[in-house]
C-alpha cells in the first residue's frame, strides 16, 4: 500500500529541501507514526492531507524538535540531519506556524517576535534589527503588522500573520503550517494563500497540514496522504483529483451502509428559534439558529469543524447560556433569561452524547460502572435518597455492557483503561438507556474503530424509530448523510440552509458548508 | 518640628526597616512566579537565610561573608523546589510547604548543634552585623529645618542592606522589562510553548528564575538576622514571606507596583506598634491586630476582584509538559 | 513522550511507597542527626520508646493521634475535589473559638448532653464557616484557593490574639486566654473513664475526641464512597467539565466540600479546647493543621492511611519530645524535618519515584497480573 517516493525523486532530478526515511513515533501503545517517507522539493508547496488522528501534526512536531522520533533518518538539504528541539530545527531553517499559535497573548507584536531571537542580552539592541526584519517582510510579502500592538487584541488572521513573521524572521527556508486556515475566514484564508504563493517564488519550501481537500487542489505543487500514521501515497497535485485523496485518505470504502429505513416523522419535539451567542469579546458564535427536530427523525448538521456546530451542542444541553433566543423541548420553554442547567435539561427528558468523550462525556478515573451513572446518579437508578448502591449499579452497568457490547466486561475497570470505542459505547449506553424523548449527539464514532461505528449507527436508527427526535453533529460528511433524514448545514455560526436528504449530494453540501446558501449552491 | 510630625517620621521611617525583607522576598517572588513557578517557600527560603547569615557573620565575623552563605543556602533551598517542580513537575505549593516545615525543622536542629543555645545563634557583635551608614553632609544639613531631619532620619542611617533592596526594585524592573532574559522570562510564566517553540529552554530558564529568588531570599534573610536583629531566633520570619507573597500579587507581579505594597505593608506594621493604645481622632483606637490582618484581608478582597483585578501570569503553577 | 509506566498495583501505592518515602525521610534525618554527632539509631529508639513504651505514652500518642486525624481528614476531603486546603489551622483555630463561646459562656447553665455536643457543633460550624468563605471566594469569584487559605490563617491568628487579649480575655489575668470551660463542655478522660470500669491506665491527655476521630474517619469513607455527594465531589476533582456535564452543580460542590474540609478541621479544637486545655489559649493549633496536609498526602487520602499516619505522626511528635530530654543537641524540631521530608517526598517528589517504582513492579510481578489493563 506505501509508495516510495525516493526513486521517483531520482528520476526528476531536482533538489530535495527535506527527506524523512522511515520515521517512526509511538506515545505509549498508539502509533502515531509508523515507517514514514516523505520527499519534499524545494521552492514548492508541499501538501500533507489526512484525517483528524492520521499523524500528520506528531510528524511535523517531529520535524520541528517538538517531538524526537523513536527511528528513521531526516535529510535536509541533502544532508543527514538530527534534529533534537526547536533550537535545532530553527538552526537548519525550519520554521512553524503551530495550529495553536505560540504567542504570548499579553506581549507586543515585536515581543513575540524577538522571543529566542533577540539578538543580544538587552533587548535595546535587537529591536532595530527586528523592526527592520517586519518592515522587509511587510514589505516583500504583504505582511504589514503594527510592531507595538498587543497580540490578544489583534484578529485571528493578524495573529496568524505574526506567527508567520516569528517563523521567517530568521531566514526560514522550510516553513510548516499545520492546518493553518481551520480558524481563519475565507477572506483570510485567501490572503493567506497568497502570502504562500510570493514565499514559494521566493525559493522558500512550505510544508502545508490541512484536512482539507479543497485547498490541496488550489495551493499545492505535490501532496502526501497520511492515514492511521502511514503515508499511504504521494501524488503531484496536476495529476490527481480529490476523489483519489479522498479515498486514499478514509481508505475505506463509503462504509455507511446503515439501512436507514423510513422515517416517520411526527411532532416537533425540539424547536430553536432565534438562537444567538456572542462571545464575551464580541464574536458571533452563532446567529438567529431557528430549526426543529420531529420524533421519529435525525437532523443532521454538516459543517467544518469549528462553525459553530460545538456551542450549538452546549446550549442545547444546557452547558452554555444563549445570547438570545429561545429553546422549546417537549413542550416547555428555556429562554436566554431564563436558562436550565443541564440538570435540569435531562429531567425535561434530554438525553446529550457529547463531541469529546474525555471531556466530557467521561470521568476518566473513574470506574465503568461510576460512569454509567454519570449524570443520572441523583436518580433512584443509583440508589435511594442519599446514598449510593453500589450492587444495583454493578447490577446496571453488567446489563448495559450485555446489552451495548461493551469490552472488558469489568465494571470496576476505570474508563481510561477501555478503548476509545468502548469508551464511547459507555456513554451511549447510558444515553441511550434513560429513554430520552430528544438525543443531542455529537460526534458520535471519532477516534471509533470500524465495528463500533456500525453497532453505534444501527443504536441512533433504532431510536430514532422508537420516536425520538434525534440531532446529529458530525464533522464526517459521510456520517451525516448516512443517518440524517433532513441535513442542516452550518457556516460561521448561521444555519446555511436545511435539506431533506434526498436532495442533499456531497457537492451540494460541500458549496453549502463553504457558506454558500441551498439555492447558490443548487 | 511638631510632636505628631516627629512620630510620622519615625514612623516612615520603621516603615522603610520593615519594608526592606519584604522588599527583597516580593522580588524573588516575581522573578519565580513570572516564570510560571508558584513560591509559597518565600518564607522557608528567608528563614534559612537568615540562619545561615547569622551562623557566617558569627563565625567568620563578617557581615558580608553571612550574606554570601545566607545567599548560598537560600539558592539550595531554591533548588530543592525547582529539582521538585520543575525537573519532576510536582506540586508547586506542596513543595514550598515541604520547604518552610524544612527550614523551621533545620534552622533549629542545626542552630541548637552548632550553637547550644536553644536554635539561636549567640548575639552578633558590632562588627558582625550590619550597622547604620552615616550619609555625606548629615551634619550640614541637620541645621536646615524639617528638610534636615527628614534626611537625617529617613534617608540617611540606615544600613546598606536598606539601600540595596531600594536599589534592586528598579534592577529587577530594568531585567524583566529590559533584557532578553527578562523577555523569556515573561514569555515562560505565560505560554510555555512558546518559549518551547523558540527554541529555548522551558526547564533551564525557570531554574534561573529560581536562582534570583533563592539569591534575593538570601539577601532577605542577612538582613533580618544581621542588620536589622543581631542574630538569629527561631522562626525569625514570623510570616514576612508570606506578606511579601501577598505584596507580589498586589503589585500584581510587577516591580514597582510590588515595592509600593511592600512599603504600605510596612507602615501598617510600623504603624500598628506607634499606635498601641492611642486612639485616633474620628476613628477612635483601632486594633493593632486589625492593621497587623490588613495586608492578608487586602490581598483576599483584590483577588476576588473586590478591590481591581489582579491576573496572575497565566502557565503559573502548572508544570510543563511538552 | 516519556514511556508507558505500567499502573501501579494498589497495594503498592498504599502501603509499600508510603513505607519507602518514610524510610527515605527518616534515612535523610538519620544522616543530619549523625553529623550533628549524635548516634541516629539511638535517638529512633529514643523516640519509640518515647511514644509507646514509657507509661502514658501511648496516651499521649494518640492524644496527637486525633489532632492529625482531623487536619488528615480535612485536608483529604477538599484533596477528593482536588481543592488544596492549607487552611486547615485556621480553620482549627477559628474552630476553637466555636467551641470555647459555647464552652465558656453557655455550657455553665446547661447540662452536659446539652452543651458538649452544642460546643462540637459549634467548633464544627465556626471551622466550616473558615472554609466556606475561600471555597465561595474560589468558585464564584475565581481567587485561588491556596492563596486565600493562606490568608485566612493569618487573618484567624490576628482575629484571635485580638479576641484573647482583649474582649474574650479572662480578667486578672496576664495571658491571654479565656476563663476556664464549664465541666458540662468538657470531653472526658479516657484514663479516667477506663478508671471508672476498674482499668487502671496512666493518666495521659487522651480523651474521648479520640472516639470522634474515629467516627469521622469511618463518616468520611461513608461520604466520599458510599454517599451521592462524594460522587459528586470525586466527580468534581477528577473533571470537573464532566461534572458540569453531568448536571453537577461545580461551585456548589467546592464550596460545601470546602465547609466540611473546614468543619473536620475545627473538630480538631474539641480535643484540645474541651478535652486538654479547657481554656481557649493563642496558637492551640501549634501547626497541627499543616501537619494535616503531610498526613493527607501520605495517607493517599483514604481513612485507613489517613488513621496509620496519623498514628505515625502521633509516635513522632510524642516520641520526639522525649528527645527533649534524652538529648543535649537533637529536640522535637527534628520531627519537623521529617515532616518536612515527608511532605516533599510523598508529595512534591511523587513524580520521582512513583514510575520507576511502577516499571520495577511490572517487571518483577509478570506481566500476566495486569494484562487486562
Amino acid at each position: 500500500m506505501t509508495e516510495s517516493l525516493s526513486g521517483e525523486n531520482q528520476a526528476t532530478g531536482s533538489p530535495l529541501a527535506l527527506q524523512l526515511k522511515s520515521v517512526s513515533k509511538s506515545f505509549g501503545l498508539v502509533r502515531a507514526n509508523r515507517d514514514v517517507d516523505l520527499s519534499v522539493e524545494a521552492g514548492t508547496i508541499h501538501g500533507i492531507i489526512g484525517e483528524n488522528g492520521a499523524g500528520k501534526s506528531t510528524l511535523m512536531n517531529i520535524l520541528y524538535g517538538l517531538h524526537r522520533a523513536d527511528s528513521g533518518e531526516m535529510w535536509i538539504d541533502g544532508e543527514l540531519t538530527a534534529i533534537r528541539s526547536s533550537a535545532d530545527a530553527i538552526g537548519h531553517g525550519i520554521g512553524m506556524v503551530h495550529q495553536h499559535f505560540m504567542l504570548v497573548p499579553n506581549f507586543s507584536v515585536i515581543e513575540n517576535v524577538m522571543l529566542g531571537s533577540e539578538g543580544g542580552s538587552l533587548l535595546k539592541e535587537g529591536r532595530t534589527a527586528t523592526l527592520k526584519v517586519l518592515d522587509d517582510l511587510g514589505q516583500n510579502y504583504g505582511m504589514t503588522v503594527d510592531p507595538e500592538a498587543i497580540v490578544s487584541e489583534l484578529s485571528v488572521g493578524l495573529q496568524q500573520r505574526v506567527e508567520i513573521i516569528k517563523a521567517l524572521k530568521g531566514g526560514a527556508r522550510v516553513l510548516i503550517l499545520d492546518e493553518p486556515t481551520g480558524v481563519l475566514t475565507p477572506n483570510e484564508a485567501q490572503q493567506l494563500f497568497e502570502i504562500l504563493k510570493v514565499l514559494r517564488d521566493d525559493g522558500v519550501t512550505i510544508l502545508l497540514i490541512t484536512h482539507k481537500l479543497a485547498e490541496i487542489m488550489a495551493i499545492t505543487d505535490a501532496v502526501s496522504i497520511m492515514r492511521n500514521g502511514e503515508m499511504v501515497g504521494h501524488r503531484k497535485t496536476r495529476e490527481t483529483n480529490p476523489q483519489e485523496l479522498a479515498e486514499l485518505m478514509v481508505g475505506r470504502q463509503v462504509l455507511l451502509n446503515v439501512d436507514r429505513g423510513v422515517a416517520n416523522p411526527a411532532e416537533p419535539l425540539l424547536a430553536v428559534e432565534d438562537l444567538s451567542l456572542t462571545s464575551s469579546g464580541g464574536q458571533e458564535l452563532l446567529k438567529k439558529m431557528s430549526f426543529e427536530v420531529r420524533a421519529g427523525e435525525i437532523l443532521g448538521v454538516a459543517g467544518v469543524a469549528g462553525n459553530g456546530q460545538s456551542e450549538l451542542l452546549e446550549i442545547l444541553a444546557g452547558m452554555q447560556q444563549a445570547t438570545s433566543g429561545s429553546i422549546q423541548v417537549l413542550g416547555q420553554t428555556i429562554t436566554a433569561k431564563d436558562p436550565k442547567d443541564p440538570k435540569s435539561v435531562r429531567a425535561m427528558g434530554v438525553g446529550h452524547i457529547p463531541e469529546d468523550r474525555h471531556h466530557h462525556g467521561l470521568v476518566l478515573e473513574f470506574e465503568a460502572q461510576e460512569n454509567i451513572v454519570l449524570g443520572q446518579h441523583d436518580g433512584a437508578l443509583a440508589g435511594q435518597g442519599k446514598f449510593l448502591d453500589n450492587r444495583a449499579i454493578t447490577a446496571h452497568c453488567r446489563t448495559l455492557m450485555d446489552t451495548y457490547d461493551i469490552r472488558p466486561t469489568n465494571p470496576n475497570l476505570k474508563a481510561k483503561n477501555f478503548s476509545g470505542g468502548n469508551q464511547q459505547k459507555i456513554v451511549i449506553a447510558r444515553e441511550m438507556n434513560a429513554n430520552p424523548k430528544v438525543l443531542i449527539v455529537g460526534q458520535p464514532t471519532r477516534g471509533v474503530d470500524i465495528g463500533a461505528i456500525e453497532f453505534i449507527h444501527k443504536q441512533l436508527i433504532a431510536l430514532r424509530d422508537a420516536g425520538c427526535a434525534i440531532l446529529l453533529v458530525s464533522v464526517e460528511l459521510d456520517e451525516i448523510m448516512g443517518l440524517s433524514d433532513r441535513i442542516m448545514v452550518m457556516n460561521a455560526g448561521k444555519q446555511v440552509g436545511i435539506l431533506d436528504r434526498e436532495e442533499a449530494n456531497e457537492q451540494k453540501l460541500g458549496l453549502m458548508m463553504a457558506g454558500l446558501s441551498s439555492d447558490q449552491a443548487a | 518640628m511638631s510632636e505628631f510630625a516627629l512620630q510620622l517620621l519615625y514612623t516612615f521611617d520603621g516603615t522603610i526597616r520593615l519594608a526592606t525583607p519584604l522588599i527583597l522576598c516580593a522580588m524573588a517572588g516575581i522573578f519565580s512566579e513570572r516564570s510560571g513557578v508558584i513560591d509559597i517557600s518565600l518564607e522557608g527560603k528567608l528563614l534559612t537565610g537568615a540562619f545561615v547569615a547569622a551562623a557566617v557573620a558569627h563565625t567568620t565575623g563578617s557581615p558580608w561573608l553571612g550574606v554570601g552563605g545566607a545567599i548560598l543556602a537560600s539558592v539550595c533551598m531554591s533548588m530543592i523546589h525547582g529539582f521538585a517542580c520543575i525537573t519532576h513537575r510536582g506540586n508547586q505549593v506542596v513543595s514550598g510547604l515541604a520547604i518552610n516545615i524544612l527550614a523551621s525543622g533545620l534552622t533549629v536542629t542545626i542552630g541548637i548543634a552548632l550553637f547550644r543555645q536553644g536554635g539561636q545563634t549567640p548575639l552578633l557583635a558590632k562588627g558582625e552585623r550590619f550597622g547604620p551608614t552615616e550619609w555625606w553632609l548629615v551634619d550640614l544639613f541637620n541645621h536646615v529645618p524639617i528638610l534636615g531631619t527628614i534626611y537625617r532620619e529617613l534617608i540617611s542611617g540606615h544600613n546598606m542592606l536598606v539601600y540595596l533592596a531600594l536599589f534592586l526594585v528598579p534592577v529587577s524592573a530594568f531585567i524583566l522589562y529590559k533584557t532578553r532574559f527578562g523577555l523569556r522570562l515573561r514569555a515562560v510564566g505565560e505560554v510555555p510553548a512558546a518559549v518551547d517553540s523558540a527554541g529555548v529552554s522551558v526547564i533551564w530558564l525557570r531554574y534561573r528564575a529560581l536562582i534570583l529568588a533563592g539569591l534575593l531570599c538570601g539577601i532577605a534573610g542577612a538582613y533580618l538576622s544581621t542588620a536589622q536583629g543581631a542574630g538569629f531566633v527561631r522562626e525569625m520570619s514570623a510570616g514576612k514571606g508570606y506578606i511579601a507573597l501577598a505584596a507580589v500579587i498586589f503589585g500584581k507581579w510587577r516591580p514597582v507596583p510590588a515595592l509600593l505594597a511592600c512599603l504600605l505593608f510596612g507602615f501598617l506594621e510600623s504603624a500598628s506598634s506607634r499606635l498601641e493604645g492611642v486612639p485616633l481622632p474620628l476613628i477612635g483606637e483601632v486594633p493593632t491586630q486589625l492593621m497587623l490582618a490588613l495586608p492578608y484581608i487586602m490581598t483576599v478582597l483584590l483577588l476576588a476582584g473586590f478591590i481591581g483585578k489582579a491576573n496572575p501570569p497565566k502557565a503559573i503553577g502548572e508544570p510543563y509538559i511538552k | 513522550m516519556s514511556a508507558v509506566t505500567p499502573p501501579l498495583p494498589r497495594w503498592a501505592d498504599v502501603f509499600l511507597l508510603p513505607i519507602i518515602n518514610l524510610s527515605i525521610a527518616l534515612i535523610i534525618c538519620g544522616v543530619i542527626i549523625f553529623a550533628i554527632g549524635e548516634n541516629p539509631w539511638t535517638a529512633l529508639i529514643v523516640m519509640l520508646k518515647g511514644a509507646f513504651v514509657f507509661p502514658g505514652s501511648l496516651g499521649y500518642t494518640l492524644y496527637y493521634t486525633t489532632n492529625f486525624i482531623f487536619t488528615g481528614l480535612a485536608v483529604a476531603v477538599a484533596f477528593h475535589a482536588m481543592m488544596f486546603n492549607i487552611g486547615g489551622e485556621g480553620q482549627a483555630y477559628v474552630g476553637g473559638l466555636g467551641a470555647g463561646l459555647v464552652a465558656v459562656f453557655l455550657a455553665p447553665s446547661l447540662p452536659l448532653l446539652i452543651a458538649l455536643p452544642l460546643a462540637i457543633m459549634m467548633a464544627a460550624l465556626f471551622g466550616a464557616f473558615w472554609g466556606l468563605v475561600p471555597g465561595y471566594l474560589q468558585a464564584k469569584r475565581g481567587s485561588h484557593i491556596v492563596i486565600t487559605t493562606i490568608m485566612f490563617n493569618f487573618i484567624a491568628a490576628s482575629l484571635m490574639v485580638w479576641l484573647l487579649s482583649g474582649p474574650l480575655m479572662a480578667p486578672g489575668q496576664m495571658s491571654s486566654q479565656t476563663v476556664r470551660i464549664a465541666e458540662s463542655a468538657e470531653m472526658a478522660k479516657i484514663a479516667s473513664l477506663l478508671g471508672y470500669v476498674g482499668f487502671k491506665v496512666a493518666s495521659s491527655p487522651l480523651n474521648l475526641s479520640f472516639v470522634l476521630a474515629i467516627i469521622a474517619l469511618f463518616v468520611f469513607w461513608v461520604l466520599i464512597w458510599k454517599t451521592k455527594l462524594g460522587y459528586e465531589i470525586r466527580a468534581v476533582g477528577q473533571n470537573p467539565e464532566a461534572a458540569h456535564y453531568a448536571g453537577i452543580n461545580v461551585s456548589r460542590i467546592i464550596i460545601i466540600t470546602l465547609a466540611i474540609s473546614g468543619g473536620i478541621a475545627g473538630l480538631m479544637s474539641v480535643n484540645e479546647i474541651l478535652g486538654v486545655q479547657h481554656k481557649v489559649i493563642l496558637n492551640f493549633t501549634a501547626g497541627f493543621g499543616f501537619t494535616g496536609i503531610a498526613v493527607s498526602l501520605m495517607g493517599r487520602n483514604h481513612p485507613i492511611g489517613i488513621f496509620l499516619a496519623s498514628l505515625l505522626f502521633g509516635a513522632l511528635y510524642q516520641g520526639g519530645a522525649e528527645l527533649d530530654f534524652e538529648f543535649r543537641t537533637i529536640t522535637r524540631e527534628v520531627v519537623l524535618l521529617i515532616q518536612g521530608l515527608i511532605i516533599l517526598f510523598c508529595g512534591a517528589l511523587v513524580h520521582m519515584l512513583n514510575p520507576p517504582m511502577a516499571r520495577l513492579l511490572a517487571r518483577l510481578i509478570k506481566p500476566k497480573e495486569l494484562d487486562h489493563v
